[in-house]
Order: structure tokens, then C-alpha cells, then sequence
């Protein structure tokens, strides 16, 4: 999925080992190097201060390259201005020009583009008619709801049929419901029309929902670019496997290892099989052991699974479709399992011990972060 | 299962806890915060009363109404009144006007009633002090007779039918006098001599003094105000200190500066000489003229423009001008069609300031205008302190303040008073 074996003709976008400072003294983007594929929904996720937003703006052209290529169909844009590059862009605050109505707002760049009147008209209709807004035009931006306005952001950055859109965490500033029912109306209008779409957010729940890929960003660098559910289950690194989801993170020292498998010994003596993604094996080397609490079996069968553990329970949380149970397990008292609320799940009281196991692939020994 | 608190009848008003009315209950509670505001803003308004409305009010009042006929000769102005007016009046008019002299012989205040006069009929002031000093000389009748003979002019009909005009205490001919008219002899009005016509030429230099130093104030403050808004925030407070300096400085002082700059021997023109711009024979007359005034004026007045553009422009996110950008616009499309718009209310604000500040300005132009470069109010404050006119300073201010309240209407007509931001 990394894109580079998909052909010359199918990559929109590149980026080739593109750097940018803006003091001369730190990276802000640390030798990127992207390809996003023609009617992919790319995203790019991570903290703020880790150089997506950053990473948009030198894609758009409103911040220069400090070093590196940024190739738009082939061709390089880095000199080209942002008026003359036709990528559509969806800001975080809508920038909905408050002195205009939706109409013209939505005209606006039809207009600056010399379109006749009759076809700018036609347009403007078509697009509102595709968010779902027809009979809205002659309003003030101030006169819609948050998300009325985030649509007509949407569609004037759809109206003069740009290939690429660019959205600056567009969801933001919309309540949970708002932004859900709105990730999936993106989602579809990307389907349908089959631009190419590069997302940043910061919210990962919005990035598993909406994208193709997800690169995770942090520190200027991208941690990992994998479609959705890779990212989930196979996080190659404990910032990508902390960031995305929940996740248990266990710290230790390995005793030994293999291709497929490998020992890792707790801080408190146990052992863990896990499996080993981002590791050398060298015997002694720390490591970050990360488990999805939905991966935890509670009360297995004995010997079913290679890791068995006696915890205790400290805490539980009805939360409807789940019950969270916080278990004191090898010193670490903050594990986490979810347990599903079926009828068959085993009753839980705070002070009660529990057993738990895990298989060793759910367990990824990955490299050492300090422990939290 | 009623609630009580909701509970209002299918007519009845809605009722609170306690039965009483809810908009009494609330009327209650917010008295207190009421009497409160009351209690804060009573200073402040006491303050105004007195010092604002209640003087200018006055100073609008003489602007019609002047007693100073009738309070020197009070029972000649009450003659007057009641004579039907038409050549020269009989005796027993001539009667009163000898006692009333003589009175104000006495009292030493003909003065007063002689400016008064002064100001419908040039030249006759020495009329009445001179006929004061020696109206003692008269002891008995005939009066006519005897005051024509101590002076021909009081056989004048043109005396007689104004001094019917000024024993009234209303007039209207101060405000004729600041649009250059008066009354000729028949009550008409008419203009003022050319060579007299002095206000209305000197409204409209104000008005067209106060547009371009209003203009020039615009064009130097929009690109500063624009740096300002987008700087990163200490180097803009470090900005916004230098565009506030002036501001901390007494006006007399900046304006003193300015001629030390622009006067024929002065820095600028030292400048142009030396580099041979300007040759020394002909060094710029900079000062003491419009240029002088236009140029001090514009300085003095620049952060009133800059403050609200400023204040405006912080609040315009950058994102509009790239969003324009991304959609296709070059950065001057985009200035054009989505920033500047969004600046029509700071723009409004500070040229309204500018404006109105400018045609009441007084110290800069006294200082530096000279002769042309003079403005409507050093000829008020001319009229207040040096020809003692009260009344028609007053009304050439009550005009200069119709016209700010005119022109604040207009203002309101075509931008739209809530629209304005001030900062």
C-alpha cells in the first residue's frame, strides 16, 4: 500500500524529501517524502506541532519548501502560486466570506476564472444542489448553522471541479453528531466524484472513518502510512500504537527471541510472548509491548493461551456496548480490557482477581518509549 | 401534578412560586441591578450635564438671543417694540431714548448697547458713546430737537428702523452673518459685500481641508494598520507604541515640531537645499500656509485613523485571503474583492473621526496656517476673544455642529452606525 510500486501514472501527488523551518534552527518537516494516488483520501493524522497542517500549507502553496520537491501531476509546484495550482481547500473556520452570500461565495472562483454568468449560475446550483443547501443561496454565511456553513465550505472548494481538495481539520469546530453524520457526506461526495482528497485532523476516530491511508505524523516525521485497519492492528511503532485506539503498553527487557515470537520480561519478573515488530532481538533489549484491550480474554481456558495473568480488578465503567475494566496487572495498574456486554460476559467487582490472557500476536513488542 | 410556577390560567398572567405576577416577581428581582447602574453612571452624568450640554446649550441660546439693547435701554427697546416703525419716531419716543441715556450715562454701559448696534450698522458706535457723554446737556423738551442737534445721525430712519430691530432680543442675524447675509434696511436678506464674504469661503476651505488631510490620513494609515495586523504580536505592540507616541506628546509640542521642520530655514528645507533639489533662493514655502496645515494636521490625526483600521484589521483572519487565494484569485483580486470589503467599517469609523475631529481643529491651524491655511474655528475663537462676538461665535458653532450631525446622518444613511468599529 506504500505506493511506490503502483506506477508513474497513478501518483497524484509527491512529495520528495521535502524539509521546512521556519526559524533555521528546527524542522518543522523532517525529510518527507509521500506519494498520494489519484482519487485516494489521504489523511494525515497526528498531534498538533507535528507538521501536517504544515505539510497542507506547502501543498497549497501558501508555505514555501525550505528544501525538497513537491510534485503536483508530475510537475513541480513549488514555484507556482497558490491561485494558479486548482487545488480546492476546506479551512478550518469555513473562511466563508462574510460580505458575500453562499452564492457568491460559491461563484467567487468561477468568477475569478472568467466564467460567463449563465454557466456560473448553473453551477452554483448544482454544487448547493449536491450539499443539500438548493435553496440557500441568497443567505449570509453569518445567517447558517455550523454545519450548513461547513458544507458550503465543502462545496466551494468542489465548485470549479478541482482534482485535488485539500481540508484543514474542516470538522473541528462541529459538535460529535454534526461531525459524524458530516464524515460520512465527505466520504460519499469523495466517492462519487473521485477527486482526491488530503485530510488533516487530529482526531483519529475521523481518520479510521473517512480515509484510504493514514499517514500519522508526529515530530515532523511520518510514523507509519498504512490504510485504516493496518494502522489499528498492526501499529508499527508505540507512538502510532498509542496514538490510534486504546492500548495497553507494557514495559521490559528481552530475554529471547525469534522470527515469529519473542520473550520479553517484565519489569516485574513475568514473561510475555509477543510478537516482534520493531525490535532488533538482541537479548536485553528494552521494549514497549502494546495489546488492544479488546484482544484480552478474560477467564480463559487454561493453556489456550501462551499469556495468562492474575490481575485485579480496580475499577469498572458500565459504557452500554462495552464495560471497561481497569485490572492491576504485573505492577501496572492502569491495563485496560474490554469486556463486551453480551450476556455471557463474566460479572466483575472492584477488589476481585480475575484472570486474563492474551495470544502472542495481539501483543506487539515494539521499540521502548518511557513508560507513563 | 400542576406546577405551581407554570401555572397560568387559559387568560390570566403567568404567576411565579408566591402567587404574585412573574413580570412583577421579576421586575423585583432586576431593581437592584437597575438602581445599581443607575448609581454607577450618575457621575459621569451629572459630569456631562454640567459640563457638556449644559454649555453648549448656552453658547446655541446667545446664538439668538441677545439682550444687550434692551438691558441698557429697557424702556426704549419696550418703545420701540410697540412703534409701528417708518422714517423717524415723535417726540415721545425721543423722550424715553434721552432718559434712557442718560441712565446708562450713569450706569457707564452703553458700551454694550453701542457694540450691539455696531453689529447691524457698521460704524455707529460712536453715536451713542459720544451722544452719552454729552446727553446731560439736555434738560428739558423739546427731545427731538435737541438730540438731533447734538447729533444729525439720530434723524437717520436706517438708525431708527434697526434699533427696532435690535430692541428685540431674538434675532436671527447672527446666523445670517456666518452665511455672509443680513438684513438690509427693509428687513430682506441680503448678501454681504463681496469684500465681506468671509464664512461661507471659510466653511468650505474647512470642509475641503478636513476631506483631504482626512484622505491623506487614510492613505498612509491603511498599510501601516495592515502591517500591524499581521506582524507577529510584539514586534505589532512595538509598532503600535510608536503609532501611539505621538499620542503622549502635547499637541503643542508636535505642532512646534513641525515648524521647526518645515519653516523656509528649517530641516526640510535644509535637506532640499543641501542636496541641491531646491536652490536657496527659492527654498519651499512649507508653513505658515495650507501646506503647513494639511501636512501638521495629517500627523496629529494619523493614529485616529490607524486605531479603528487596526482594530478592524486584527479581526480579519488570514485565512479569507487564502481561501480567495486557493480559489483562484491573485493576491490583488483577493485584496480587492474579499479583504478590503471586510475593512469598509474601520475605514468608515476612522475617516468619520478624522473628518470630525478636523474641522473643529483650532491649536494647528492658529500655529502653523497663517493666512490661507486658517479654519472655521480660529475665527470662532476670533470672535470669542479679540472682537468679543459672542453671539456670532456661537452661531458659527452651532452651524460647525449642525453639519457634524448632518454629515454623522449621512453616515448612519449610507454605512450604517452599528457597522462602525471604533476598536
Amino acid at each position: 500500500m506504500s505506493g511506490t510500486g503502483s506506477g508513474k501514472s497513478s501518483t497524484f501527488v509527491e512529495f520528495v524529501n521535502v524539509q521546512k523551518s521556519y526559524d533555521g534552527e528546527t524542522l518543522v518537516v523532517k525529510n518527507l517524502n509521500l506519494q498520494i494516488q489519484r482519487g485516494e483520501f489521504l489523511t494525515m493524522l497526528g498531534p498538533s506541532g507535528s507538521g501536517k497542517t504544515t505539510t497542507l500549507m506547502m501543498l497549497a502553496g501558501f508555505e514555501m519548501a525550505t528544501h525538497g520537491d513537491i510534485l503536483l501531476d508530475g510537475q513541480p509546484i513549488n514555484h507556482v502560486p497558490p491561485h494558479k495550482r486548482g487545488i480546492g481547500m476546506v479551512f478550518q473556520n469555513y473562511a466563508l466570506f462574510p460580505h458575500m452570500t453562499v452564492a457568491e461565495n460559491l461563484a467567487f472562483p468561477l468568477e475569478v476564472r472568467g466564467m460567463g454568468q449563465a454557466e456560473r449560475e448553473e453551477k452554483v446550483q448544482r454544487v448547493l444542489d449536491m450539499v443539500e443547501l438548493g435553496s440557500f443561496g441568497a443567505r449570509m454565511p453569518a445567517q447558517l448553522s455550523g454545519g450548513q456553513q461547513q458544507r458550503v465550505a465543502v462545496a466551494r472548494a468542489l465548485v470549479f471541479d478541482p482534482e485535488l481538495v485539500l481540508m484543514d481539520e474542516p470538522l473541528g469546530a462541529l459538535d460529535k453528531n454534526l461531525r459524524e453524520q458530516m464524515q460520512y457526506e465527505i466520504k460519499h461526495i469523495h466517492e462519487n466524484l473521485g477527486v482526491t482528497v488530503v485530510y488533516v485532523t487530529h482526531d483519529q476516530s475521523e481518520a479510521l472513518t473517512m480515509s484510504d491511508r493514514i499517514a500519522v505524523f508526529n515530530d515532523g516525521v511520518i510514523q507509519q502510512l498504512a490504510a485504516p485497519a493496518v494502522l489499528y492492528e498492526k501499529p508499527e511503532n508505540a507512538f502510532c500504537a498509542a496514538f490510534i485506539g486504546e492500548n495497553n503498553k507494557l514495559n521490559g527487557t528481552v530475554t529471547s527471541a525469534t522470527k515469529t515470537s519473542v520473550k520479553v520480561k517484565l519489569e516485574t519478573g513475568e514473561t510475555v510472548t509477543a510478537l516482534p515488530v520493531n525490535i532488533s532481538g538482541k537479548k536485553g533489549e528494552t521494549t514497549t509491548l502494546s495489546l488492544r484491550p479488546e484482544r484480552v480474554t478474560v477467564n480463559p481456558r487454561s493453556k489456550s493461551l501462551p499469556n495468562m495473568f492474575e490481575g485485579i480488578v480496580q475499577e469498572v465503567i458500565y459504557l452500554g456496548d462495552h464495560i471497561r475494566t481497569r485490572l492491576d496487572i504485573a505492577g501496572h495498574d492502569d491495563f485496560i480490557v474490554k469486556i463486551p456486554n453480551s450476556a455471557a460476559h463474566p460479572a466483575l467487582n472492584p477488589g476481585t482477581k480475575v484472570k486474563v490472557g492474551w495470544s502472542a500476536e495481539d501483543c506487539r513488542a515494539l521499540d521502548a518509549v518511557a513508560s507513563a | 401534578m400542576s406546577d405551581v410556577t407554570a401555572d397560568a390560567g387559559p387568560s390570566g398572567p403567568l404567576l411565579a412560586a408566591d402567587g404574585t405576577p412573574l413580570k412583577k416577581k421579576l421586575a423585583q428581582t432586576t431593581r437592584q441591578a437597575k438602581i445599581r447602574a443607575l448609581l454607577l453612571t450618575a457621575p459621569l452624568v451629572v459630569f456631562l450635564l454640567a459640563g457638556f450640554v449644559f454649555p453648549i446649550g448656552q453658547m446655541l441660546w446667545r446664538s439668538i438671543h441677545n439682550p444687550a439693547f434692551s438691558d441698557v435701554l429697557p424702556n426704549l427697546a419696550v418703545a420701540l417694540k410697540t412703534w409701528d416703525g417708518g422714517g423717524v419716531p415723535g417726540e415721545d419716543i425721543f423722550e424715553i431714548a434721552v432718559a434712557d441715556l442718560k441712565q446708562s450715562r450713569e450706569d457707564r454701559s452703553i458700551g454694550r448697547a453701542a457694540t450691539r448696534v455696531n453689529y447691524e450698522l457698521p460704524g455707529s458706535r460712536s453715536l451713542f458713546t459720544s451722544t452719552a457723554r454729552k446727553v446731560n446737556k439736555i434738560d428739558g423738551p423739546p427731545y427731538k430737537e435737541k438730540l438731533i442737534e447734538l447729533d444729525k445721525d439720530w434723524d437717520d430712519p436706517v438708525l431708527w428702523s434697526i434699533l427696532k430691530r435690535v430692541s428685540n432680543d431674538y434675532t436671527a442675524s447672527f446666523y445670517l452673518s456666518a452665511v455672509d447675509r443680513k438684513y438690509d434696511v427693509n428687513g430682506n436678506i441680503v448678501s454681504e459685500a463681496e469684500v465681506q464674504q468671509i464664512y461661507v469661503k471659510l466653511f468650505m476651505r474647512t470642509f475641503w481641508m478636513s476631506a483631504l488631510i482626512t484622505f491623506l490620513c487614510f492613505l498612509l494609515a491603511f498599510p501601516v494598520s495592515y502591517l500591524l495586523s499581521v506582524l507577529p504580536l510584539r514586534t505589532s505592540n512595538l509598532l503600535m507604541i510608536l503609532v501611539l507616541l505621538p499620542f503622549w506628546t502635547s499637541l503643542l509640542v508636535r505642532t512646534t515640531a513641525w515648524i521647526a521642520m518645515l519653516q523656509s530655514e528649517g530641516v526640510v528645507n535644509d535637506i532640499l537645499v543641501t542636496t541641491g533639489l531646491v536652490g536657496d533662493e527659492n527654498r519651499a514655502q512649507l508653513i505658515y500656509n495650507q501646506t503647513g496645515t494639511i501636512i501638521a494636521m495629517t500627523h496629529i490625526l494619523l493614529p485616529f485613523m490607524i486605531l479603528p483600521l487596526y482594530s478592524v484589521m486584527k479581526t480579519i483572519p488570514p485565512s479569507y485571503m487564502r481561501a480567495a487565494r486557493s480559489l483562484g484569485a491573485n493576491s490583488l483580486t483577493a485584496f480587492r474583492r474579499v479583504y478590503f470589503p471586510q475593512t469598509v467599517p474601520g475605514i468608515a469609523a476612522g475617516t468619520l473621526l478624522v473628518f470630525i475631529l478636523s474641522i473643529g481643529f483650532y491649536i494647528t491651524p492658529a500655529l502653523v496656517g497663517g493666512q490661507d491655511g486658517q479654519m472655521i474655528s480660529n475665527l470662532i475663537a476670533f470672535h470669542m476673544q479679540s472682537s468679543l462676538n459672542w453671539s456670532l461665535a456661537a452661531a458659527l458653532g452651532g452651524i460647525l455642529l449642525a453639519s457634524v450631525l448632518i454629515l454623522y446622518w449621512l453616515y448612519n444613511k449610507l454605512v450604517g452606525v452599528d457597522n462602525l468599529k471604533f476598536g
